[in-house]
């Protein structure tokens, strides 16, 4: 088999790969948009703050520590324990829930019924707060966050396609862990959103809320219910792309790589934001591959969009996306 | 009332403004943002020396030290603001430590007579005092990093690279493609392949890169990168089992931020530098004594003897340095932004100097010319020894290859000179 088939073999799986961590970043947006027709322009900075939140608690840094010292002229810094991984998962995931309760209580409470601009706007705000609140709670500084998820090239897939092709394929550990978490989460919200009850609220608010309301489904309760999945989302995405660059806040511009995946998948599908993530990774991975030695590289950024833009001509609603009828 | 408020008003604006007659340094940094922990730590060295003199020494020559900080967030539309908002108050030097901002101030500290020094980082032609009159790029530049990158490769083959290939990492934009020509004439020189691999801003996703490194097994990598894509790249290195050995970064892709996300994979890596690393200074006590303990660090004190922190510092010093010398050349305490630039124009670096300062052989020695804004060209290697958590020199300073780089250098600052007409100086 020739060496650049071989080689466009290895690029595409890894196109997958990287394709499963941005759809990980397009299903927070997808979540929310679904449930309430909001864009949520601070979902990236969702993924950023849960991840320094994580790595706080982790190595049990004293939150506003720099606030309190320069206050009080105290020297704390830390508490002096170390969390385990998981439970300090599970207290991450305490506090974006009640991020989201307050999100819910303090902002789209007071503008229920306003323009999705007007909500968007909301969310641009909030993206600002988080990143703030973010710096003032933890501090700029990069964190390594180590959850205890293996990096490096997978051992085993190198030398089964070295016995095959003569050649091994370099496919990251990180990326196998990414892409299995991610099929369990995608499994686990489709269940959720068709076979539990608040599944199916959450999709009867999306049809119409003031249906939903008339049948006594609580709006606030949704809401709150549907920021917490968005939240722990981003949680899941903050810990894989944390993994690989330290926790920073540049993590929260990985929102950029989620936009072309929404275009593409449509931003009301869930399994539409796998299938756009995993035709944007190998999509952009092949063509800088193929057509990205002759025109000087980095193509992958503006490859993106242009797939995505070409996909909307044919498909303005996206791939999965509900096609809307308007009536005059 | 009217007088009341007026009062109150006017006197808000005098707490406000700087006191006339002090030394204006303004600190355009960055405290937020994707970059912000690149930026803190310069800017609390920065400032942190410049707090040091006014503590101890009661400032330069007798005038005390005003610091005014401006928040560009490394946005080149707020820097420019930053400058604007900033210039009218007695700004003797600017360092905006961004090469985007620096383009922007280029023709704006140029007509509005305020000098600026971008140090290992902006234009790098504006190393020809005879075409940029106000702006300083001493003790290195873009294109030195290059030379002293293929430099250390050549000492460490015998000289001989023609069988060598070596693979250029770099951030896709006017910062990361600064290298590239020089990188092309070296290898003419000295007969290595190179590849070029950008990667498109921020640098989060460098599959595609990486994957075509293993796949083509360059004998060495270097690495113009900043942010985020230094800690991918570095990640990624590990990754594919590079030798770090043969990785070298800019000394923008050369502090502990960058290699400590990677762990203990990160060891051996290298990096570009111009000045020294550590705390082992005898200034450090003073800083700690003087700013530290008295409560009037920069930041939060935690930063003190990291690479970036050395950097502002560096950057502080050189400044202040400037400042004494145009203090001397016209006799006077409360120097102008003309003067300082007659003062960086006339800086001499040596090591007596920096032995007095607390600051023995921190930096290489150099001299400034109205010809020569950019020094001598000298720099040096750094290696990560990831065990210890700390950076070290692993060669002396050396120069980076003149022969080369004079000619480029004259050529686009000429041709800077010919589109902006610009009359040439130095010639008396």
């Amino acid at each position: 088999m020739p060496e650049q088939v071989i080689w466009g073999m290895e690029v595409f799986l890894n196109g997958l790969m990287a394709g499963v961590l941005y759809a990980l970043v397009a299903l927070g947006f997808v979540l929310i948009f679904k449930a309430s027709g909001i864009f949520n322009y601070s979902q990236g900075v969702m993924a950023l703050f849960a991840a320094l939140t994580l790595v706080g608690i982790m190595e049990g840094q004293v939150p506003f520590s720099h606030l309190i010292n320069a206050t009080f002229g105290t020297e704390i810094h830390h508490f002096g324990w170390h969390v385990p991984a998981l439970l300090a998962i599970l207290l991450t995931m305490a506090v974006m829930v009640l991020l989201a309760w307050l999100v819910n209580k303090l902002v789209f409470q007071h503008l229920v019924n306003q323009e999705p601009i007007i909500l968007f706007m909301a969310t641009i705000g909030l993206a600002y707060f988080l990143e703030g609140m973010g710096d003032m709670m933890w501090g700029s500084d990069i964190k390594t966050l180590d959850v205890g998820l293996p990096q490096g090239i997978n051992p085993m897939i190198d030398e089964v396609t070295y016995g095959i092709f003569g050649y091994g394929f370099f496919i990251d550990n990180l990326d196998l862990w990414a892409t299995g978490i991610a099929a369990v989460l995608v499994v686990a919200l489709v269940v959720f959103a068709q076979y539990t009850k608040q599944g199916r609220a959450m999709r009867a608010v999306a049809d119409d809320h003031q249906a939903a309301l008339s049948v006594g489904i609580s709006l606030n309760f949704i809401w709150v219910m549907v920021w917490s999945l968005a939240g722990f989302v981003a949680l899941v995405a903050g810990i894989m792309w944390g993994t690989k660059s330290g926790v920073q806040f540049s993590l929260s511009l990985i929102a950029l790589k989620a936009l072309p995946v929404l275009m593409l998948g449509g931003f009301t599908s869930i399994p539409g934001a796998i299938v756009g993530g995993l035709i944007i990774g190998v999509g952009e991975k092949l063509f800088e591959f193929i057509v990205g030695p002759l025109v000087g590289g980095a193509t992958e950024n503006w490859f993106a969009y242009v797939l995505a833009l070409v996909f909307l001509v044919f498909r303005p609603q996206g791939l999965f996306g509900e096609k809307i009828i308007e009536r005059v | 009332m009217k007088l009341k408020l007026a009062t109150a008003t006017a006197a808000a604006i005098l707490a406000a403004a700087p006191a006339m007659a002090d030394l204006v340094f303004p600190d355009l940094s960055y405290r937020t943002g994707p970059y912000a922990a690149n930026g803190i730590p310069f800017s609390d060295g920065y400032q942190d020396y410049l707090t040091l003199l006014n503590e101890r020494d009661g400032g330069i020559g007798g005038e005390k030290i005003t610091i005014n900080e401006c928040e560009t967030g490394y946005n080149t539309e707020k820097g420019v603001e930053c400058y604007e908002s900033t210039k009218g108050e007695g700004s003797l030097v600017y360092q905006p430590l961004s090469t985007g901002i620096t383009y922007q101030l280029i023709p704006k500290v140029s007509a509005d007579g305020i000098p600026m020094h971008t140090m290992g980082y902006g234009r790098t032609s504006a190393k020809n005092g005879r075409v940029f009159k106000w702006v300083f790029n001493y003790p290195a530049n873009y294109w030195d990093g290059a030379s002293h990158a293929v430099t250390h490769i050549l000492n460490e083959n015998d000289g001989d690279i023609s069988d060598k290939t070596i693979a250029l990492v770099y951030h896709n934009s006017a910062y990361g493609k600064e290298p590239i020509r020089t990188l092309e004439k070296l290898s003419e020189k000295h007969g290595y392949d190179l590849t070029l691999l950008p990667v498109d801003h921020p640098g989060q996703e460098q599959k595609s890169q990486w994957l075509q490194i293993r796949r083509e097994k360059p004998d060495y990598v270097i690495m113009w990168g900043w942010g985020v894509m230094n800690q991918v790249a570095i990640q990624e290195a590990v990754n594919i089992r590079f030798p770090m050995e043969n990785f070298i970064g800019i000394w923008w892709s050369g502090s502990e931020n960058d290699v400590k996300p990677a762990g203990k994979a990160a060891d051996g890596y290298k990096a570009l530098t111009f000045h020294n690393l550590g705390s082992d200074y005898p200034v450090y006590d003073d800083i700690q004594e003087y700013v530290v303990d008295r409560g009037k660090a920069a930041g939060a004190g935690d930063q003190i003897g990291t690479v970036l922190y050395n950097r502002g510092m560096y950057a502080a010093m050189l400044a202040t340095e400037a400042a004494k010398t145009a203090q001397e050349i016209h006799d006077t305490s409360a120097i102008t932004a003309e003067q300082m630039r007659d003062g960086m124009e006339n800086l001499e670096m040596t090591e007596e100097k920096m032995a007095a300062i607390g600051l023995p052989n921190f930096g290489p020695e150099f001299t400034v010319t109205c010809e020569n804004h950019g020094g001598n060209g000298m720099g040096a290697v750094a290696q990560w020894d990831a065990e210890a958590e700390e950076w070290s020199l692993i060669t002396d300073y050396f120069q980076s290859d003149q022969e080369i780089l004079q000619p480029l250098i004259e050529e686009d600052s000429m041709q800077y000179a010919e589109e902006n007409d610009i009359e040439l100086r130095c010639d008396e």
